[in-house]
């Protein structure tokens, strides 16, 4: 590697959720610094530099959903927060404020690596579409620039709205998009509750896109949170 | 061996007796004939005597009236500060009870046992007050003179000509453990009051002199001596009675003394008591109010409502009967009551109308055959004179009567000249046809009809106008009054009687009418509050109902309070209250909670503030208390309202110890199937946690101990279980929460218009490596509608069913997941081809920790298809589990469509941008 190695700061008050996260990480070539408190977290993350943060939710001393924000008060750095399961509301707050990605509780080593690298990815600028305006994944390519998308080599057409919703998740292929966040984006801020709309749309997009809808490839489902364009 | 042992009845009252008497404090009173004779004195000096002896002894509130001696004897003895109290600009020092409660001492001196406290005091005569130093437990000393007794009142009023205002009832002296007669002879006080040494308000001279006359201080001083002759008889009696002496006396002796509105009652229920005290009986006091009373004015009522207090002030138990029949109310109530003397004041009806009418006091005297009956014959009351004591209006602070029926009557009597003037009319009509006497008739029933509208003032006019029209205009010679036909006097009589009569009887018809309504009425309210209070199943439910009633029925903003854990009254919770009870309020109720009697306005206890508080009693003690603000005291104190109202708190007691039994089973039966639930799911989880959990442990202590022994094979064989195992438990802690959260009603559904589709899409994204090698088909109409539903929610459902098909079913046989819609209803199936489900389980498979082959180790503690029920029933579906032929399981939930999916603005299927 000859770049220099990421530095990810963890903010987690369970010491053996740590130790995983130290282990799994410095094996796959990360710099972690451990922080057991919410405010210790937002010190590390100032002097470290950090490039990317873990963040668990269930903070002893603050609100997971604080921490954000005041991280997004100094700095774009992406988030990725870890939180139990049945606690939608908690992940879709800490998305809605600026974090980038979730993780539920238990979860593996591989699926926060490919969380990780989606989000350093974006945090560069470098989507795959800037590197020619062309997004592709499997069979299906988006081709910003021209406006031009195609399945299995046909040419696929959309409505405006159906091109701004799948141009937006494009944009930010592999990450999690909330339901609020994608209305907001494509419909407008007068739209935001008006989640039946995403809804109708998405499983318009669905069959023109996929091969099955009903198990889509692409466009994939964050149950109780928004959607996510697979990324690879 | 005729040894006559005590009854064993008596011995115990005895000792109930002396239990009251250890926790009550004692009493003497030093009892005098009049003011001056030294009582004061006395009582200084002995309290001297038990400071001496090392008693705790306060000086409570005493009045030397500036005699030094007295004074003197003030020293060396703590005084209690008095209360200041302004009223009326003037300043009166008034005994301070609090303090003295909150002080304690062992024996307290409080002068004047009648004096009557300052408005806004607790207790409206110090008596009172004295009754609750003696219920703390501490000995009272005080004084009294003869003429304040309650039942001497009028007799010491007749001999001096000076009524006092201020009275002791006879039952607060004759419970007096020790009474002192304080003596001196007639000749010596009017020295004593010649030297000075009695106290005389200056203003009231001429009339305390006319008070001190020999004559008077003699009959004064036989009273006071012969009233103390009768206690030490009576303490002679208990002795005996103590001592098993009991053949001379024969108890049972019940007086029953009956009141009438009359100006008598008073008078009869002093006599009833000097008669009941000098039989040793008990007695009762009994009005009885037939429906023509209950039409009587309410001045005259407050009169008897009065005379019913100065009774229980006198130690008498009192009664109101409702009958038709006075004297049937009378013998039915005695006979019930085995009274053995009935006491009854002179008939009113004399000569002609007694004879005619007959009278209560014959009936009675000739049909009590075996119970003695006593008349009494009382002062002669001059007409006009208002015979209402006007004494007890301010103890008992009513306000003045309000004018019943206020209603204006001139219409009626327009009415009275209206009547005869039409049937002139119509005897011009008829008049030439017909006889000169059925003339008559048509007057009569002119008298008739204004009597049945108008009452008996009116009628009676009309008929003395009908007479003199039909003079005037019909009976020769017309037009004048003269009468030619001596006859026809005879005819102007018997119409007029006729006239006067009917107007009596309609008229009592009439007022028999207008109280059958009220009676009907408060029948109808009681009825549905009885109905509205049995079907009542929350506390706040009866309050609400009780509030209602009370507050329409007795014109009355109403409260009811409940005490707290520590047994203190407070204010309701989230009850919007009309009328703010503040802190004292809430004292007041608190001494009604705690002593189980009514007090406030209009009570003899802390009557200062605006409300009256009852007492709500239940069979196992006091529940709370009705805080009651009347628009008008009157529609609380009478004694049918009081009847009513007693028996609605009856009834809301009842309902509320009902509601409370039956809370408590409740949560009894709650707490015991909590139990035995929480039994088996630790039986559960303990079993399904321990398993996964024994391989997790066992591979990671090989990976952590001796990894160099293991072949990269096998270590990676061993993570595989770790992770595998993990992830098993994860699912069971999941499962376990979801179901505490939906037994908890933690959950809110976050129900939104979703596309079927997207929900098993999310399935099968989350299941997509256990459902590796299955076929699963999905089988959704084409353009299916938007359903409302929660989507994390039913995701679950439908994850928990595959789960269970995937893990009750061969590996590699197909799954299908499918869809119907109805009008109102969408079903959504989840169908393998399985053994299907043992039959009679179907509806089993729901219930908590049920699995279909326990022995089998099938993870999972038997919770997903009961979360599966849990969730859909939330969303207002059904779940229902069946066998599909020729084999396999279908399970089915459907889920209501009552609303149509919300409509899309703006841009809609167009294709193609540009």
């Amino acid at each position: 590697m000859s770049e220099p190695r990421p530095v990810i700061v963890a903010i987690e008050d369970d010491p053996q959720i740590r130790r995983f996260l130290r282990t799994g990480l410095e094996s796959h070539g990360f710099q972690i610094h451990e922080a057991e408190t919410g405010a210790q977290g937002l010190a590390e993350a100032a002097n470290r530099r950090a490039d990317l943060v873990i963040l668990d939710l269930g903070l002893p001393d603050m609100d997971g959903v604080e921490v954000v924000k005041k991280i997004r008060e100094w700095s774009a750095l992406p988030v990725i927060v870890l939180s139990a399961r049945a606690t939608e509301t908690d992940k879709v707050a800490a998305l809605d404020a600026g974090a980038d990605d979730y993780l539920t509780k238990p979860f593996g080593l591989g699926e926060l690596l490919a969380r990780i690298r989606v989000a350093l990815r974006h945090a560069q600028g470098a989507g795959a579409q800037d590197r020619g305006g062309v997004f592709a994944v499997a069979d299906l390519k988006v081709d910003l620039a021209h406006r031009r998308i195609h399945v299995d080599g046909k040419e696929v057409h959309l409505t405006p709205i159906e091109y701004r919703l799948l141009a937006l998740l494009v944009k930010h292929a592999g990450k999690v998009l909330t339901h609020r966040q994608l209305l907001k984006e494509v419909w407008g801020p007068a739209y935001v509750e008006r989640s039946h709309y995403l809804r109708v749309h998405m499983a318009a997009l669905r069959h023109k896109l996929e091969a099955d809808p009903a198990r889509p490839r692409f466009l994939l489902t964050e149950a109780g949170v928004g959607y996510r364009l697979a990324a690879d | 061996m005729a040894e006559q042992r005590p009854d064993p009845d008596a011995l115990l009252a005895k000792v109930q007796r002396e239990e009251a008497r250890r926790r009550r404090g004692k009493l003497k009173v030093f009892f005098g004939a009049a003011a001056g004779v030294g009582k004061t004195y006395a009582m200084l000096a002995a309290a001297h005597e038990k400071h001496g002896e090392g008693a705790d002894v306060v000086i409570g509130i005493v009045e030397t009236h500036g005699r030094a001696e007295t004074a003197a004897l003030l020293e060396g003895l703590e005084v209690l500060p008095a209360r200041p109290v302004e009223h009326r600009g003037a300043r009166l020092r008034e005994f301070d009870l609090d303090a003295a409660l909150e002080r304690r001492p062992t024996l307290i001196i409080v002068d004047e046992l009648a004096h009557t406290n300052a408005p806004g005091s607790r207790h409206p005569k110090r008596w009172q007050d004295v009754e609750e130093l003696l219920d703390a437990g501490i000995d009272v000393y005080t004084a009294l003179n003869v003429q304040h007794l309650e039942s001497l009142n009028d007799v010491v009023g007749g001999i001096t000509g000076v009524r006092v205002q201020e009275t002791v009832p006879d039952t607060a002296f004759d419970k007096a453990d020790e009474v002192e007669l304080v003596d001196l002879p007639p000749e010596e006080l009017l020295e004593r009051l010649k030297e000075g040494k009695v106290y005389m308000p200056q203003q009231a001279k001429a009339a305390v002199e006319n008070f001190f006359r020999k004559g008077n201080l003699i009959a004064l001083r036989e009273l006071s001596l012969r009233r103390t002759a009768e206690r030490v008889e009576e303490q002679m009696r208990v002795y005996r009675e103590d001592q098993g002496i009991s053949e001379v006396w024969q108890a049972g002796e019940l007086i029953l003394v009956c009141i009438g509105p009359g100006a008598l009652a008073e008078h009869l229920v002093r006599a009833g008591r000097r008669f009941a005290a000098a039989l040793h009986a008990d007695w009762i006091v009994a009005y009885i109010e037939t429906p023509q009373l209950q039409g009587l004015p309410a001045r005259e009522r407050d009169a008897v409502m009065q005379n019913l207090r100065l009774a229980e002030s006198l130690g008498a138990t009192t009664a109101t009967l409702g009958a038709p029949q006075m004297s049937s109310a009378i013998l039915d109530y005695a006979r019930e009551k085995n009274v053995t003397k009935i006491l009854l004041g002179k008939p009113t009806r004399t000569g002609l109308r007694r004879w005619l009418l007959g009278s209560v006091v014959d009936t009675v005297v000739r049909e009590a055959n075996d119970i003695d009956v006593y008349l009494l014959g009382g002062e002669r009351v001059k007409p006009g004179e208002t015979p209402v004591i006007t004494r007890s209006r301010a103890y008992l602070g009513l306000p003045e009567a309000e004018r019943e029926g206020a209603k204006p009557r001139w219409p009626g009597y327009a009415v009275a000249v209206l009547a005869p003037a039409v049937c002139t009319g119509i005897g011009f009509l008829v008049s030439g046809p017909t006889e000169l006497i059925n003339l008559v008739m048509v007057y009569l029933l002119g008298v008739m009809l204004v009597a049945t509208r108008a009452g008996r003032g009116p009628s009676i006019l009309a008929s003395v106008l009908s007479v003199a029209a039909f003079d005037f205009f019909f009976v020769p010679p017309e037009f004048t009054f003269a009468v030619s036909d001596i006859r026809y006097l005879v005819t102007f009589a018997v119409m007029l009687l006729v006239g006067v009569v009917i107007s009596s009887l309609a008229a009592s018809l009439r007022t028999q009418a207008r109280v059958a309504g009220y009676r009907e009425k408060r029948a109808a309210s009681l009825y549905a509050i009885s109905r509205e209070l049995a079907a009542a199943l929350k506390e706040e439910e009866i309050v609400r109902t009780a509030a209602g009633h009370i507050g329409a029925e007795f014109g009355a903003q109403c409260a009811i309070l409940f005490p707290n854990a520590a047994g203190r009254i407070v204010h309701p919770k989230g009850q919007s209250q009309s009328y703010s009870l503040h802190g004292a309020d809430l004292g007041v109720a608190q001494w009604v909670f705690d002593h189980g009697r009514i007090a406030g306005r209009g009570t003899d206890t802390l009557p200062g503030g605006d409300a009256v508080y009852f007492p709500i009693q239940g069979a196992s003690g006091p529940l709370g208390v009705l805080a009651l603000l009347p628009s008008s005291l009157r529609r609380v104190f009478l004694p049918e309202q009081q009847r009513l109202l007693e028996t609605i708190l009856n009834q809301v007691a009842l309902a509320l110890e009902r509601v409370r039994l039956a809370e408590a089973a409740q949560s009894a039966q709650i707490k015991v199937e909590t139990e035995s639930l929480r039994n088996s799911l630790l039986a559960g989880i303990s079993h399904d946690l321990r398993t996964p959990l024994s391989s997790i442990v066992g591979a990671a202590s090989s990976l952590a101990e001796e990894p160099e022994r293991l072949s990269p094979q096998a270590q990676r064989e061993l993570a595989r279980t770790i992770y595998d195992e993990g992830q098993r438990m994860a699912t069971l802690a999941n499962n376990i929460l979801d179901m505490a959260r939906l037994d908890a009603g933690a959950v809110t559904l976050k129900r939104d218009w979703v596309p079927l589709e997207e929900v098993v899409g999310g399935v099968l994204t989350r299941l997509r490596a256990r459902l590796e090698g299955r076929p699963v088909r999905i089988a959704l109409p084409e353009d299916a509608p938007l359903v409302k539903l929660d989507a994390v929610l039913i995701e679950q459902v439908l994850v928990n069913i595959v789960e269970n098909a995937l893990k009750y079913t061969p590996a590699g046989t197909a799954i299908e997941i499918s869809a119907e819609f109805a009008p109102a209803a969408v079903t959504v199936s989840v169908a393998d081809e399985g053994p299907g489900i043992p039959p009679g389980l179907e509806e089993k498979l729901f219930d908590k920790f049920y699995r279909a082959s326990p022995e089998r180790a099938q993870s999972g503690v038997g919770l997903g298809l009961t979360i599966c029920r849990a969730i859909v029933e939330a969303h207002g579906g059904t779940i229902r589990a069946e066998n599909r032929s020729p084999h396999g399981a279908a399970f089915r939930f459907t889920l209501p469509r009552d609303e149509a999916p919300p409509a899309l603005e703006g841009e809609e299927r167009q294709t193609e941008p540009s």
